[in-house]
């Protein structure tokens, strides 16, 4: 019934069973907005934050989404500036994951400020002096990117593309995109670097505090390398699940191996960087604070050591080190086992930096303080994810998303 | 906020963090409008390549 809407030469699944799928997802997306709407209508106190976590389930959600999704700067960043044509390959699909990552951070934010209709004071009523107000702006700014590199793709389905005007503006968008692409990239450092400089400069928590360079910390340049090194990798990850769902292979090798290349040396740097960050932190910074390492790791029910050795040893040094070998990427099994460890890696880092943050005690009469979320804040977390599935399904049924499709997979009959 | 409304200080704050986005947006607005213009000359002329490349 859609099949004049399909992009010529690939196929697709029947309509009936596509808007099953579609419809069983959508009741969880449902089951999202009605724990969002009694958060909007009965306020913050259907979550579970109280005076030690002021930062929520969703907070981390949002914070690991712009990490992950930090896979779209990069990749245009490599495509369009640096000049890796064969990113081109990816490119769309990049791209796509990065508008719903930052479509979902907002939406994420519009529940965090409890009333969204206020949402353009940050904007109007500027405080010049946050970090916060930098990643508002770079946030709001760099979603228009996205909408400017996604609306391209949109223009290119079969029917819209038939009409002249929008068949043109998709052709003219893609020959400024390099202009956009490298305001995309101004904006991701500013930002993804802001949340972490946010971290950085918390006097009061020993845990997060940083030592820097000139007003920055540490942190703030961790932040925006990590999401260039990690956001790859979400974007090959959900390639190859998308590849294991269609039944098709969707890019080249040459493409991910490339691209998890370029991922695995920018995962090695960080996590070298992250290295030695953590271990002047532990020498110098949290004992002149009159902290001890195990401080931070010790006297509490969740927060060992271990999340330190997931963080680093077994979402970054394992999967950065299978990456940059060329036999590790050609192994579909460690190069998937690398993507997904890296996609660990990442979001436990912003988890650690969200929440347990919050957790470690800073006074000697204070307590570790445990959280569990409500069911609201994970549903509310939970609907960006099916809003994902909806318009990745949608995107890859009716746009042109991956332009070796065709070729990777001829049409016998 | 604009030079001129009442919480506008001209100090070195408001100069980076207004000046960075009005920058950036000028930089999407103009783009796009430069696109937008483009698209509509070249349409008016029958103007179709049917060969443009993707991302």
């Amino acid at each position: 019934m859609d099949s004049a809407l399909i992009p010529k030469g690939v196929q697709r699944c029947s309509l009936g069973k596509f808007t099953l799928f579609i419809g069983a997802v959508s009741a969880v997306l449902l089951w999202g907005v009605y724990a969002m709407l009694l958060c909007w209508l009965k306020g913050l106190n259907q979550t579970n934050m109280n005076d030690y976590y002021g930062f929520a389930l969703w907070i981390w959600a949002d914070l690991a989404v712009i990490a992950l999704g930090g896979g779209a700067f990069f990749t245009g960043f490599l495509r369009y500036i640096v000049g890796k044509n064969e990113l081109k390959n990816i490119i769309n699909y990049a791209v796509l994951i990065g508008f719903i990552c930052y479509s979902s951070a907002l939406l994420i934010l519009a529940i965090d400020i409890g009333q969204p209709l206020r949402g353009w004071f940050i904007f109007w009523h500027a405080n010049v002096h946050s970090m916060l107000t930098e990643v508002a702006f770079c946030l709001s700014c760099y979603f228009g990117v996205l909408t400017i590199e996604y609306i391209p793709l949109v223009l290119e389905n079969r029917q819209l593309n038939k009409v002249p005007f929008f068949h043109n503006l998709a052709h003219n968008m893609h020959e400024v995109m390099a202009v956009f692409a490298a305001t995309g990239a101004f904006l991701s450092f500013f930002h993804q670097g802001s949340l972490g400089g946010v971290a950085g400069v918390l006097f009061g928590r020993p845990f997060a505090y940083r030592e820097g360079v000139f007003i920055w910390p540490w942190t703030f340049f961790l932040f925006t390398w990590s999401a260039a090194a990690y956001g790859p990798c979400f974007t090959l990850s959900l390639t190859k699940l998308l590849e294991k769902v269609s039944g098709k292979k969707l890019v080249k090798d040459n493409v991910v191996e490339l691209l998890a290349k370029i991922s695995g040396w920018m995962i090695i740097t960080y996590i070298i960087a992250k290295i030695a960050d953590t271990w002047y932190w532990a020498a110098v910074t949290a004992p002149e604070g009159g902290f001890t390492l195990m401080d931070f790791y010790s006297n509490n029910p969740l927060y060992g050591i271990w999340i330190l050795v997931l963080e680093i040893v077994i979402g970054g040094i394992i999967p950065g080190l299978i990456l940059i070998t060329e036999t590790g990427r050609k192994n579909k099994f460690l190069l998937i086992t690398a993507i997904i460890l890296a996609c660990i890696g990442v979001s436990v880092n912003r988890w650690v930096m969200v929440l347990q943050v919050m957790a470690v005690p800073v006074m000697s009469f204070d307590i570790w303080a445990m959280y569990i979320p409500s069911w609201q804040e994970v549903a509310t977390t939970i609907l960006p994810v099916a809003y994902g599935v909806i318009l990745v399904a949608l995107s890859y049924r009716y746009l042109p998303i991956f332009p070796q499709e065709r070729e990777l997979n001829p049409i016998t009959d | 906020m604009f030079p001129g409304f009442f919480e506008w200080i001209w100090d070195g704050g408001h100069m980076v963090f207004m000046g960075g986005l009005w920058y950036a947006l000028s930089i999407l607005g103009l783009g796009m409008t430069y696109c937008i213009v483009k698209s509509c000359i070249d349409t008016c002329q029958g103007g179709h390549d049917d060969n443009h490349g993707h991302h």
